[in-house]
Formats: C-alpha cells, structure tokens, sequence
C-alpha cells in the first residue's frame, strides 16, 4: 500500500485555502442524516464534537471519566501558541511554522505545520468569544509571554491553568449541543474496539463502566480523540486513566501507527521520591523563563548536597554550573525540552545530581526574585510554587526546586493524511493521538494548539469530503461485523477476568515501565533495544498466565479496567522498540547514542531517515511492516538545529 | 525506609447504588509521609488485589488537584484536613503515627453512590447544560482584542472559572446545596462582556436546573468556601442571588 498524505499541490501559504475550496460539502439539508461518533472530549474532542453538531451532523460521543471536562487536556498548564503577534516582536504565521518544524527537527510536514500556524490565530477569538478568561496587560488587552524556547512572545495563557480554561471553554460548546440534542453524551464509556465493514470504519463498541454492559454504536465516520500513551513508562504526567486503547484497537484493525518512538521527555517535573510513586507532576516550562538552572560544578559537593551536609544555598556562586547558559549562550535556560533533559540526564550521570537520589537539578528563583520582587513571581507562578511545596513539603522561594525530566507527552500515533484521516477509511484521529504535527520534538505551548485547530478548524470541513462521497444512506447496524466485534470483546473481557495468577496489574505496568524508560526513555541504543524487545515479549506472556484481575464484568471494575489498558500498552511497547532500532539517526526526542555530533547534540541523518515510519499491523506475535512516508522540504532548509 | 507510619482506615465500602453499604477496617502499614493520600490508597488496594479482593474502589484521574475527579470525605471533611487542597494533593505528612482515618464518599441525595467511594455527580452536568455557555458557533467571531476586558473584571472571572466542578462544597453543606459552584459557573458569564446577552436567562436556567436536581438552599453558614480545595469565595453566592433575582424582574 501506498501512503498518500494528500498535501495539496501549490505555494504553502495557500495549500489550506484551495485545498478547502477542493473539498466535497454535503449538502445542508443531508447533514442531519449522518452520524459521528467522536471518541474523546478533550481539546480536540470536545472542540470537533460541538463544532459537528453545530454544522448539524449527529454527533454521539464517548469519555471514560464522569464528564467531559475531566479529559487529561484539564491539566496543561502553560499556554497555547498563536501568531497573533500581538505584542509587535515580530512574530507572523511563518515564524511560527519555522519555530515548530525546526523544533520538531523537520520530521514533520510543511503543509500540515503551516497550516496549524495559519489556524492558531482563529482559535484565539474563538476561545475569547466563548468567554475564556485568559490573562490580561492592565490596558485590558490580552496579554503574551515568550514560552518553551521562543524568541518571540506568542502564547496565551490564563495562569498556570489554560489547559483547565481552554477545556470549559470546548465543554460549554459542547453542553450548548447537548442541550440542543445534537450531542449524545456517553460519560463512563470505554471504547474497546472498532467495528470495520467493507474496509471502512463504521462502528465502535464500548464498555459501560458502571453496570460492564458491552454496546456497539454505528456511525458514518468516526473521530479518535484519544489522548496520548505516555502512560506506557508507568510513570509520567500523564492522568492516570490515559491510556492507548482506542488507538491501539484501531491500529489492530487497520489503522497504521506513526514514529511511535517519538516520546517527549519534559525537563521540569518534580524528581521521584519512592517506589510508591503513582505519577509525575510537571512544573510548568513557564518557569524556565525566569528560573536558572544549575548544579553544582564537582562531583564532591554534589555528593555533600544529596548526603545533606550542605544546602542549595551554601554552594557559592562560582561552584555552580548554569549549564544551559554555558553551552547555549543564546538559548540560555529556554533551549528546547529535548536538549534541556538530555542535558539534566548528563549532568546527573556524571555524579553532579542534587537531591538524596542524584537524579534531579536545581532550578533556582533567587536572582527573579531579587529582581522583580516576590509579589510579581508569586503573580507569575503562584499556584506552581504551591502545587510544588505541597508535594516536597520545600518552599521554592527559599530554596530552589528539584526538577528532573519525565515522560510528558507522545509524537507519534495514529498516522493520518492531511485531512486527518488515518489508513482506514472513515476512521480518523484528533489531537495527541494523531502522529500529525510536531515532528521528533514538540514545541511548548503547541499541544493545545494543535488539539483545537483539529477540532475546531480542520476536522469540520475535512470530515465532509468523506461524508459527501460514500452519501447520506443509514449505517446498517446488523451487519454481521458489528456482533462479532462485540463478540471479540466479550471474550477478552471473560480471559482477562479468569486470570488469578500472582502479581497485580500495576506491577506488570510498573514491569513494563522500567523497560520503557530504561531502553526506550531518554537516551537509547541498538543493544539496549534488541534486549527490551525480549523482555516486553516475555512480559507479555507472563501478564497473559500470572496477572491477577479480580471482581466482575457487571459491576465498576477499575481492576478490569486497569488490565484492558495494561494489556494494550504491553503490545505498544514492542513496537515502540522496532520503531527506536530502525530509526538509525538521532532526531528530537529520540536520541540514539550511536548517531551524535562531537558536541552530544542529536545528529540527524536527512538522506536515509526524512520519512514518517508508519506500521502495519498483520497478526498477534507477527513483525509489522514499515511503510515510508518521505517528507518533502521545499520550503524550509534542513539544518543541524542549533541553539548555542 | 523509615520514617514510616502505620495507620488504620475504616472505609466505607458498598457494592453498588442498590446495595446498603458499611464500614470496613484496613491496616495500611509502612506508609511514606511523601505519599499522597491515593497513593496511600493504592498500597493498600495492591494488598486486596494480593488476596484477590475488590479493590477499594474511588474517583481520581490527573492526581493534580485540576480534573476534579477525585473526592472523598476524610475524618469528615471532604478532601481532607488541608485548607485549598484536593485529596489527591494531599500528602501523608499531614497525618500521624497510628491514626485512625475514617474514609467515605460525598454525601448528598443529588450524588449518589455509585459503589465504595465513588458518587454519581452528573446532576452538575446537567446544571452546565441548562445554560453554562455563551450561544457562539465556531467561526465569525470577532478578533480576540476587540472585546478589552479591564485586568480587575478578568481577573476576579478568572478566579471564579477555577471551579473545578468537584463537588466538595455540595458534601461539605449539612443541606446540601450546590450554590457554590452553580455561581462560580454563572459568575464567570455575569462578569464578563461575552456574557451579557444571555446574562439573565442563563442565570434563571441554571439555578432551576438546580433546584430540579435536588440540592438543599443555603443558610450561610459558609462550610462550603472552607471546604473548597479552589478557594470559591461565598460572594459569587451573593452576585447569583443578585442575577436570579433581576432574572424574575425582567420577566414580570
Ligand atoms: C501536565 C501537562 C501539562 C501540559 N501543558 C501543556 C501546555 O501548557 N501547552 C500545551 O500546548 N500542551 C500541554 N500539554 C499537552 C496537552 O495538554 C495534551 O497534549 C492535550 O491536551 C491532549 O488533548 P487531546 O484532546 O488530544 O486528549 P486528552 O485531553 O488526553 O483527552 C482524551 C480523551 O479521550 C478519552 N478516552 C481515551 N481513551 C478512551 C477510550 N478507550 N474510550 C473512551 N474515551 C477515551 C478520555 O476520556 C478523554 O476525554 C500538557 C500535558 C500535560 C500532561
Ligand atoms: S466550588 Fe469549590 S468545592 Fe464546589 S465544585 Fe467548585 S471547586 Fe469544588
Ligand atoms: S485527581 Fe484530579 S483533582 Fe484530584
């Protein structure tokens, strides 16, 4: 099969423009004649949900929490990008898609990443008009702050909490359809598998997490706004619901999984502190903008640190390393996340770790707030300072905080063309579960981005192409397909729900995790990798004899439900390895130790490698089969990324 | 490690809605001080899940203090002793050596449980739904700067939107009432210029819609702003009675 992104022809400022105009519309009489399922209401979900309905499709979705604003989008903290250029420091659409396919390492598409510049703008008003209270200058304008390694200020934000307000904000869109009865909500659902008939996607079939009914519902097309699987480390930060399922079912009946190796590790989350740990918290990158980074410079006094006989403050201005200001003058503490956890993790295997672990660095307020006063970084970061205190019991204004890097949010994912789409017809997919946007690295502060230019710019005119050419005729319900998907799900809930072996599903997961994150986390290699491979096959296996699940289908059974998704991340895993071995360079997030500059740097290898790996699955315990998409650069210029 | 505190739970435990419930006593051993209360919560449910028992079931998702999904109500208070602190923020350092701890869900009519520790609270759904929204369709809106909102009005908006629709005020009312969070919701539009056009009608459907779901009135006693790990202040309370209030003299 041959991977068709379908990027329209033409200069790039207007590939989005014609390709819109090219598009089939259905008919505003027809479109109350199709349904949507939309699985997922986080930002891409909830935005793509109400926005459907208000076109007057029929939209059923389906969360697994008890509302639809409890999606993971809940808790992003910093920002969302927009080439608003607002504050006049020369931003512009352009600058935006530079910024994002340079961060990305150029293993992203240039008509896609231009696109999602050109959109970011409307999301703005979208968002102000729907009354989300972003913070404001005291002229009452909206206000911007430079945010993940930009030079420009062009992120929105309403404290540390934009994810929580931009989410409101998608939910009262998509409560307004609810309440207009275009929106069928199913909170508490499960999506565990998709229904395909004629090689289209037709139908899904869902788990009710109260009463453990199995339904399956048709549609004309469906959306997988799922989220993503950084949940497959055990530790990350990540809700703890997050999980792969949808996708991965999806993948399993034919949707091909992309660059599923691309995992962003966040440089500033809060270090692990024991074995109990359930998650990890981020300290929202905002607080590189005015937090140095540093340790000490000799191993000695880091050791006199972690063993307590020295603090933070004792170490003199001249024994500390700001390692990011030394090696990137001009990026300083703002460098990408790849290249700042990469060097967090580097400085810490040469001993020079604070913390009683070793594994974390300091991120120091003392000269922001010498400077600015602590009224104004407690107006800046407040709820971040308290949300750290609360959990290291240390006060950041006193002391500087620990951070060290952790697992954040995934690259890869569902492969889709340019309208979304995946490889399987009518199937489609939103937000972090789509591979689509930001390349081997993402820029900060363009997750939320994305999600909402999906839901709201691009999947409502996209979605009708597709809807015009198969027509307007009901999806037939009792064809044979539907039952016996439901059939398959029965019967792996009835196997996993026999397992009574000897361990807990968490400690598979937690198994699983210290694979991931030891083979496949920051840093990795050929030998490494080939070893994880077995070791997640035989894991698997023994997940499969040993775990135990207890309770009952017909009843709220969180070990069921933990199981299910446990299950599918021990598959995912594998193939996160296959996708690490075979990308022979190093490129954003993924960081092969073989393939680097004389400086540590990521050292790409354009000719072999500028193509997005999709694979096909073709049977459990079968190799999957690698397909290319090669990227085309006819704009920007491939370049050693460099922010020294 | 050590350092370490041995505790005992008594958790309420119920099958499900139909089913009367009761209280069970748990051992939780050897438990950091730098564990949150869930995680606390998950050792011992390893344990139970060990001797292959029903875990103790309860709501969470982010595990940090955002989604609102997490609830219970600990020695009484609903998220625990900690002012401004959902449960799952709260940590084991806050509890001592030996104590008995007493575990249970929100209790309120218009939240019923579900089983163990988890509640029902889509009656707060269905409040949203009656009118918790401006009636703007995606596109055609105007430039995001073209609606200046002076700093002081964004700002007190801003501080009612951080609802996050837990419950908590609802559970710690001995009637009952949602009007917490029912008027942070309509006190985020009442302030706002987006919010003006439906001001009034909003205002009037969302407090019906709670009257419907079965939430108590409110006698002042202010247990809900003590309880609120977001710190809703009582006076968004006050500008709703106000906006209900000219809701039925706009009518009459
Ligand atoms: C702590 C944190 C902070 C962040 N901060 C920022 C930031 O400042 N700026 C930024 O741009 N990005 C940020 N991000 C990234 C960003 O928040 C996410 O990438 C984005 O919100 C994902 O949105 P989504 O709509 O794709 O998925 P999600 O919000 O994860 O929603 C997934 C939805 O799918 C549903 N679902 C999943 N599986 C199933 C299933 N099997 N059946 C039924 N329903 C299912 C869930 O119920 C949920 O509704 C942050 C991420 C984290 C973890
Ligand atoms: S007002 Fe406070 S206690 Fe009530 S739902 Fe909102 S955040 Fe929770
Ligand atoms: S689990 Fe999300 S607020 Fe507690």
């Amino acid at each position: 099969m041959m991977l068709d992104a379908k990027i329209p022809e033409g200069p790039l400022a207007e590939k989005w423009n014609k390709h819109k105009f090219n598009l089939k519309l259905v008919n505003p009489a027809n479109k109350r004649k199709y349904d949507i399922i939309v699985v997922g209401t986080g930002l891409a979900g909830a935005s793509a949900a109400a926005t459907l309905a208000e076109l007057g499709y029929n939209v059923k979705a389906f969360c697994f929490q008890d509302s639809p604003r409890r999606a993971h989008s809940i808790a992003a903290q910093g920002g969302i990008n927009a080439a608003k250029n607002y504050p006049n420091d020369g931003d512009s659409v352009y600058r935006l898609f530079y910024d994002t396919i340079k961060g990305g390492d150029y293993r992203s598409r240039e008509g896609n990443v231009y696109r999602l510049a050109e959109v970011s703008v409307n999301i703005i008003d979208q968002c102000v008009a729907q009354g989300v209270p972003f913070a404001r200058e005291y002229g009452g304008l909206l206000d911007n702050r430079s945010f993940g390694g930009a030079q420009v200020s062009r992120t929105f934000y309403a404290k540390g909490q934009t994810g929580q307000q931009l989410l409101l904000g998608a939910y009262s869109a998509l409560n307004r359809q609810i309440q207009a009865g275009k929106v069928k909500m199913y909170t508490r659902s499960e999506m565990l598998d998709l229904v395909v008939v004629d090689g289209k996607a037709q139908g899904i079939v869902t788990r009710n997490l109260i009463t453990g009914q199995v339904d399956t519902h048709s549609g004309h097309a469906v959306l997988l706004c799922t989220g993503g699987y950084g949940n497959v480390f055990y530790l990350s930060t990540n809700a703890m619901g997050s999980n792969v399922t949808a996708a991965w079912r999806a993948h399993k009946r034919g949707a091909f999984f992309a660059n599923p190796c691309y995992t962003q590790i966040h440089p500033t989350c809060i270090p692990v502190t024991g074995d109990h740990q359930s998650k990890l918290t981020l300290m929202s990158e905002s607080l590189r903008n005015d937090g140095r980074v540093w340790v000490p410079k000799t191993v000695e006094l880091a050791e006199r640190l972690r063993k307590g006989e020295l603090k933070a403050r004792d170490i003199k201005e001249e024994d500390r390393d700001y390692y990011l200001e030394r090696k990137y003058p001009s990026f300083g503490n703002l460098v990408p996340r790849d290249v700042a956890s990469r060097n967090a993790k580097q400085v810490c295997d040469e001993g020079r770790g604070v913390g009683k672990s070793g594994l974390a660095v300091y991120l120091d307020f003392a000269d922001a707030i010498s400077r600015l006063g602590q009224p104004a970084v407690a107006a800046k970061y407040g709820n971040l300072f308290d949300m750290y205190q609360q959990i290291t019991d240390e006060n950041p204004y006193q002391v500087p905080m620990r951070i060290y890097p952790a697992v954040h949010y995934t690259m890869g994912g569902l492969w889709v063309d340019y309208n979304l789409m995946t490889s399987l017809p009518g199937l489609y997919s939103l937000g972090e579960a789509n591979f689509s946007d930001h390349g081997a690295n993402r820029l900060g502060a363009s997750a939320l981005m994305q999600g909402l230019a999906d839901g709201y710019f691009v999947i409502p005119y996209t979605v009708g192409d597709y809807l015009a050419n198969i027509g307007p005729a009901p999806i037939d319900a009792n064809r044979p397909e539907f039952a016996q998907t439901k059939a398959e799900v029965e019967e792996r809930i009835s196997k996993l729900l026999s397992l009574k072996g000897t361990k807990t599903v968490d400690e598979y997961h937690r198994d699983l995790g210290h694979i991931m994150w030891e083979y496949c986390g920051m840093s990795r290699n050929a030998e490494g990798l080939k070893k994880a491979k077995g070791m997640i096959a035989e894991l698997r296996d023994a997940f499969w004899k040993n775990v135990i699940v207890v309770g009952e289908n017909e009843e709220v059974n969180q070990s069921l439900e933990k199981a299910g998704r446990v299950a599918d991340f021990l598959e995912l895993g594998e193939l996160m390895v296959d996708d690490a071995l075979n990308r022979e360079e190093s490129c954003g997030g993924h960081f092969r130790e073989e393939y680097q500059t004389p400086e540590g740097e990521a050292l790409r290898n354009d000719n072999e490698f500028a193509y997005v790996a999709a694979w096909e699955f073709k049977g459990n315990n079968m190799p999957e089969v690698l397909h290319k998409e090669q990227l085309v650069f006819e704009n920007v210029k491939l370049t050693q990324r460099s922010y020294k | 490690m050590s350092g370490h505190m041995n505790l005992t739970l008594k958790v309420w435990r119920q099958k499900n809605s139909t089913t009367p419930g009761k209280f069970v006593t748990y051992k939780a051993n050897d438990i950091s001080p730098d564990m949150s209360f869930l995680e606390m919560l998950d050792v011992v449910n390893e344990d139970l899940v060990k001797k292959t028992e029903d875990p103790i079931h309860f709501d969470h998702d982010c595990r940090e203090g955002i989604c609102g999904m997490c609830s219970l109500v600990i020695n009484g208070e609903p998220h625990g002793p900690k002012r401004a602190t959902t449960t799952c923020q709260l940590h084991m350092r806050s509890f001592a050596d030996g104590d008995t701890i007493v575990i249970e869900p929100w209790r309120a009519a218009a939240f019923p449980v579900v089983k163990d520790l988890v509640t029902n609270r889509s009656a707060f759904e269905r409040i949203q739904q009656a009118g918790g929204y401006v009636s703007i369709s995606t596109g055609g809106v105007p430039d995001a700067n073209e609606i200046p909102i002076p700093k002081p009005v964004a700002d007190e908006a801003f501080s009612s939107a951080e609802c996050i629709g837990c419950g908590a005020c609802v559970a710690a009312c001995k009637n009952a009432s949602a009007m917490l969070f029912v008027s942070a919701k309509i006190s985020q539009y009442a302030l706002l210029p987006q919010g003006q056009p439906e001001r009034y009608a909003r205002a009037e459907a969302m407090v019906l819609q709670m009257d419907e779901e079965g939430f108590g009135g409110c006698t002042n006693t202010y247990a809900c702003e003590a309880q609120c790990p977001k710190e809703i202040k009582v006076t968004n309370i006050a500008r709703m009675n106000r906006e209900f209030f000219n809701a039925e003299l706009i009518k009459s």
